[in-house]
């Protein structure tokens, strides 16, 4: 039977609270939301925590506020919120679909948004129960020196697995993070590095307390899309997604367009050279084939993740274009995924 | 942010008491806050008809009801679930009348080892509660989390939407193959 470690709980009902618990126990506390990935990973002793303190108790984090500009998605706003949350479904669409891919029914009442968003990195060779690890011997993830997908490398490859995550960097979303000793604002995309370890741009101790979804990413301004790939409709998590946010002049030609690209590095990648390629042109399917091919060069799938390594390559490039053609109005030309609007 | 190598497990296990509301009855329990509502009901209440899969989320035969919703009681602490209604699937029959959900699993054959069956019972009631006439699209969509290694899950659909038909008041029974199967073809000697 996998029983989580031993640990304090805390459940403060307000967010200042928290943030005093988080600041005076140091190291040993971390956060709670939803709990889906943080349990599953003290249960199998990736990560450690002395003191959890669960957020789900602070009503001003789950609230969604739409005042028809920005809009404002709570952190401890649950996946099935999001996904039903009539301000999303209709001013973003394209976000609402990415979120009903993630996991399954019962998962998605229970995840968070901002967990999704500070998800760990996901591998192979890491996300297994402690016998299986200690008997190939710990990674550098871990407690080891070696990474056991590319051994002679310096760093570890873990892949940033979240689906909200590419989908709010090509929409342009902000991030509010609290802490005892104040606050900032900061575009999502800066809150991740390429790095399957330190994966994430913030101090331990702050708390991530809300989404902000600019009023230029709303439907009637830019045409957002999502795609995912993995073995089945649901459960698995992606091995590559493609995250689409385009807006066009007046003549129809790309203004401004974001590709992020999910699964295929520490972090949601950014194919800057397509987003440079495609700006001032007609993204016609000239442009997406040319466009695709760059985000192929930017990804680094490893043999980490189901399915092989190479052929995911080959699937970045089928996955971007269909985000780029769905933005483009153009038929996507692969199947839609299993998790249709 | 990277993981903290020095932090060790809190060497105690705190206790806490608490009152979990299941099934409309009050059971005070007394267990380390560390313990999953899973571990809870089965070990505290006494409660086993809820099982023990992946305890990783990835399989649904630990969902139970949260106030009305699905959740995987593996992934929940028991301290959480205080103060909410938690329904399992003891709750399902009244006195001795099978749920209509469990009946038409049971003559359907949508049940085979039974170990999925809890799980997949109590999504489905948080479904037809929601959707009282739901599609077999919509019916695999709500049961796309738990798994089943035996059913094949067709039987499992068509017992979901007979269930959905008693419950709405009609009469008409699947076809009879559904009970019975279809018949064999007939082998030439
Ligand atoms: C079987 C299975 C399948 C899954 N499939 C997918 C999938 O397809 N796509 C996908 O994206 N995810 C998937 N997940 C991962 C996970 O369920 C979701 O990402 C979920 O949204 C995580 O949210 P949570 O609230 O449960 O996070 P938690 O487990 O509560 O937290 C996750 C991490 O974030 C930290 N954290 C949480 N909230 C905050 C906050 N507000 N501020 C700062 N730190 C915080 C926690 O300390 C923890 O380290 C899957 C999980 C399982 C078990
Ligand atoms: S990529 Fe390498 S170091 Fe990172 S988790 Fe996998 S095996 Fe470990
Ligand atoms: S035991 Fe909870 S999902 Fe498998
Ligand atoms: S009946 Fe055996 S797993 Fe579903």
């Amino acid at each position: 039977m996998l029983r989580l470690p031993p640990f304090d709980f805390r459940a403060p009902r307000r967010l200042a609270e928290a943030a005093a618990i988080l600041a005076g126990e140091g190291d040993g506390a971390r956060v709670v939301a939803g709990g889906t990935d943080l349990w599953p990973n003290m249960k199998r002793r990736h990560q450690h925590a002395t003191t959890v303190v669960s957020l789900m108790g602070i009503p001003e984090l789950a609230a969604v506020d739409d005042g028809g500009g920005e809009l404002r998605l709570g952190a401890t706003a649950t996946l099935a919120q999001v996904a039903a949350s009539d301000a999303v479904r209709r001013r973003y669409p394209a976000l609402a679909c990415a979120v009903r891919s993630i996991s399954s029914p019962p998962l998605r009442n229970m995840g968070t948004l901002g967990g999704n968003l500070c998800l760990d990195t996901r591998c192979t060779y890491y996300n297994q129960t402690e016998p299986w690890r200690r008997a190939i011997d710990f990674c550098m993830k871990e407690a080891g020196t070696v990474c056991w997908v590319a051994p002679s490398s310096p760093r570890c490859w873990a892949h940033a697995a979240s689906d909200a995550a590419p989908m709010l960097c090509a929409l342009g979303a902000r991030v509010l993070l609290r802490a005892h000793d104040g606050e900032r604002v900061v575009p999502l995309e800066e809150l991740y590095r390429d790095d399957g370890i330190d994966y994430l741009n913030k101090r331990r101790e702050e708390i991530l307390c809300a989404v902000l979804l600019p009023a230029e990413a709303a439907v009637e301004h830019c045409a957002g899309s999502f795609w995912k790939l993995r073995r089945r409709g649901a459960i698995d998590f992606a091995v590559v997604s493609a995250a689409a946010a385009a807006w066009f002049d007046a003549g129809g030609a790309v203004e401004r367009l974001r590709l992020v690209l999910g699964a295929v590095a520490s972090r949601p990648l950014r194919v800057v050279a397509a987003e440079e390629l495609l700006a001032g042109r007609r993204l016609d399917e000239e442009a997406v084939a040319e466009a695709a091919r760059l985000a192929r060069k930017a990804a680094t799938p490893m043999d980490n993740t189901d399915f092989q390594a190479q052929w995911r390559g080959l699937m970045v490039e089928r996955y971007a274009a269909a985000a780029l053609r769905q933005a483009a109005g153009l038929e996507p030309g692969i199947r839609p995924p299993h998790h249709p609007l | 942010m990277s993981e903290p190598r020095n932090v060790e497990p809190a060497a105690e296990a705190s206790r806490v008491t608490a009152t979990l509301r299941v099934n409309g009855e009050d059971h005070t329990v007394v267990f380390p806050v560390h313990h999953t509502l899973l571990e809870v009901l089965r070990e505290g209440c006494g409660l086993t008809g809820t099982k023990h899969g992946c305890e990783l989320g990835e399989c649904g035969a630990c969902a139970v009801l949260l106030d009305g919703r699905p959740v995987l009681s593996c992934l929940v602490l028991a301290a959480e679930a205080a103060g909410h209604e938690v329904e399992t699937v003891e709750g399902l029959q009244e006195g001795n009348r099978l749920h209509p959900l469990q009946a038409a699993f049971a003559d359907l054959g949508a049940a085979q080892c039974g170990y999925c069956t809890p799980g997949i019972l109590m999504t489905a009631k948080a479904l037809l509660a929601q959707n009282p006439e739901p599609t077999a699209e919509e019916i695999e969509e709500a049961l796309a989390g738990n798994l089943c290694r035996c059913t094949g899950y067709r039987k499992i659909v068509q017992a979901v939407a007979w269930a959905a038909a008693i419950l709405r008041g009609e009469e008409e029974r699947p076809p009879e193959e559904a009970f019975l199967g279809s018949p064999l073809p007939e082998v030439r000697r």
